[in-house]
């Protein structure tokens, strides 16, 4: 279903709310990974206030939608909006990287309510969710699976090793997003290691693959409608982004893949996300 | 040869005659039947590690992933999160090495109910070379926490171990051989408990500490031995290599002084140095021993003839023996003199 204006209005609120603590988080942790948790918190918006099959009270409820960061680097925008969605006390939020809180850099899931599987070396994720999804075909459960990958992180074998088996078991029940924010630590991922052709690529791997604008609620809402229809193959959302996106002074700045802010930073940084 | 409480289908005549990997797949068909939430996994090498029975009598949970090991053990990963007991079988060089960081992240770091059933360990694939052989892996998985490391010496202590992980809540590594390992049991009935050494000869001269394949030839040492030369030597199996039953190896230590261990491994990070950790820790003199590769790559050849090249076949065994037994070591109450 389109999204109504009110459901428009209402997410993009969130999705600015959402970008406003990962600034603030940034800031109290002396640093994270922001720039790639700002360019996806468009997508985990929709999944978590629209789409996801969820109970924050019960984050074990066995019929639930599964969420998978293949991205773990984005640690501190999951867990942001898993503290938002009310899986957890956003106090928590406060002590980000501290010793022995629930919260570090990558997000691990015997600690963090809502987290499904632990991650944060590239290139694990997109595999377990190909389990997760499989699972679900074991166990005659009617769970869907997602998961976000990012783009560098795609120069792993192994993420395509996860997606040949993918498409080898006609795994519908599997949502790919790609974060495809163009940059990774060292640069533009076409200068490191160039990725494109990417909608060819992953169509040659046999997955149904749809290119979006990430920042745009409307048409990745479309796109999700249109995957859950999708039988027989697994699905790609490939999502054009900006990393940091929201934040002028961080936006297609390689530099903001990790970084601190002074409180000044903080309320620039706030102040450019808008209310 | 009572096996009246057995839920397997095999019978202790089969065992004698089929391999680890062959009675491998056989209980884990078995264990298909009571446990439905078992799922098997391959990387393309499903009918030489004999997953495929499992894969045969259950197509519906049984996945092969090619020749992708690193997205082998990630699925399995995934699998065990919605809640199933994925088997995943593969070459021991591959579990061990290929997707050591699978493994290592993916299910020991969570703490994941996944069996590994790593087959043609050590040198046991011989005419297949350094390629295949896997010389290693103890070493390596020995340090994943959370991880149980089993070491069946045969083909009946495969089949115990393999329905004995069924009681671990928890990532369990399984490493078996080829198949063409002798016998070391006749029966299936004796009491094999994860993490506790079964004492297979009596001694009092010295302890011979053995794992998996070698097993075999420690008793067929401590037996030549007794009846060449009337050394008593006690022989352990010690067919868990974590968590180390460091009791028996304590109780051997103080009661024989002299201790060898026998692994089909290079020497570094082991069984010996597993053994060594607790002799160290313990305090005590003692003369000690350990077989295994010299720190070298194996060349390819018959499994038999590389243990013996490397000394961990029954010869070498008698022959490491006899060099230990006239090693000296300082007694306990010498060390004041040097404090």
């Amino acid at each position: 279903m389109p999204l109504t204006e009110q459901e428009f209005q209402e997410l993009q609120q969130r999705a600015k709310a959402i970008r406003r603590e990962i600034v603030d988080v940034t800031g109290w942790s002396g640093g994270a990974h922001i720039g790639g948790s700002l360019s996806m918190a468009d997508i985990l918006t929709l999944l978590y206030w629209k789409y996801m099959r969820l109970d924050p009270a019960q984050p074990e409820w066995e019929d639930r939608d599964r969420f998978v960061l293949s991205k773990g680097h984005g640690g501190v925008g999951h867990a942001v909006v898993l503290a938002q969605r009310g899986f957890f006390d956003r106090e928590n939020l406060r002590k980000f990287n501290e010793t022995d809180s629930m919260l570090g850099m990558h997000l691990d899931c015997h600690k963090v309510p809502g987290c499904e599987t632990s991650t944060g070396s590239m290139g694990h994720g997109l595999s377990q969710a190909v389990g997760m999804a499989l699972g679900a075909r074991v166990l005659k459960k009617d769970w869907h699976v997602y998961c976000i990958v990012g783009d560098g992180e795609s120069d792993e074998g192994s993420i395509w090793e996860a997606a040949m088996s993918a498409a080898h078991y006609k795994l519908d029940n599997l949502i790919v997003f790609q974060d495809r924010n163009h940059m990774m630590i060292d640069g533009l991922t076409e200068e490191v290691m160039s990725l494109e052709p990417l909608a060819d690529k992953w169509r040659a791997f046999g997955f149904e693959t749809r290119e979006v604008n990430g920042h745009d609620l409307h048409q990745l809402a479309e796109a999700i409608d249109l995957a859950l229809e999708v039988k027989g193959k697994p699905v790609m959302i490939l999502c054009d982004t900006v990393k940091g996106k929201g934040v002028d002074f961080m936006e297609n700045k390689p530099d903001w893949h990790y970084g601190g802010l002074s409180s000044e930073l903080v309320a620039n940084a706030k102040r450019s996300i808008g209310e | 040869m009572s096996k009246t409480d057995s839920t397997f289908s095999w019978t202790v005549y089969e065992a004698d005659k089929l391999t680890q990997r062959e009675i491998y797949g056989i209980v884990l068909k078995d264990l298909g039947a009571q446990y439905p939430e078992i799922v098997g996994l391959s990387a393309d090498l499903a009918k030489s590690t004999k997953i495929g029975t499992f894969g045969d009598a259950y197509p519906d949970r049984f996945f092969n992933f090619g020749i992708a090991e690193q997205n082998m053990f990630g699925v399995a990963a995934g699998l065990a999160q919605a809640g199933l007991i994925p088997f995943v079988s593969t070459f021991s060089a591959f579990a061990s090495m290929r997707a050591c960081e699978f493994v290592r992240t993916d299910i020991c770091y969570q703490n994941l109910n996944v069996k590994i059933i790593a087959t043609h360990g050590g040198i046991s694939f011989g005419s297949a070379g350094t390629t295949h052989h896997a010389t290693e892996d103890y070493a390596i998985v020995r340090a994943f926490p959370n991880l149980t490391v089993i070491v069946p010496a045969d083909a009946i202590e495969t089949a115990h171990a393999v329905k004995k992980c069924m009681e671990i809540e928890g990532p369990v590594y399984i490493r078996i051989g080829r198949g063409f390992e002798p016998a070391v049991y006749t029966s299936e009935d004796y009491d094999f408990e994860v993490g506790k050494a079964i004492e297979m000869r009596p001694g009092t001269d010295l302890a011979i500490i053995a794992t998996g394949a070698t097993v075999y030839h420690a008793v067929q040492a401590a037996d030549i031995l007794n009846a060449e030369s009337g050394i008593s030597a006690r022989v352990l199996n010690m067919h868990t290599l974590k968590p180390l039953d460091e009791a028996a190896v304590l109780k051997a230590l103080l009661e024989t002084r002299r201790l060898i261990t026998v692994e089909d491994h290079n020497v570094i990070n082991g069984l010996g140095s597993a053994v060594a950790d607790v002799i160290a820790a313990s305090g005590k003199g003692c003369a000690f021993t350990k077989l295994g590769l010299p720190d070298t790559f194996s060349p390819h050849g018959y499994p038999e003839d590389l243990m013996h090249r490397f000394h961990i076949d029954t010869d070498g065994i008698v022959d490491k023996v006899r060099e230990l037994l006239k090693r000296e070591f300082e007694e306990d109450e010498d060390w004041e003199d040097e404090v």
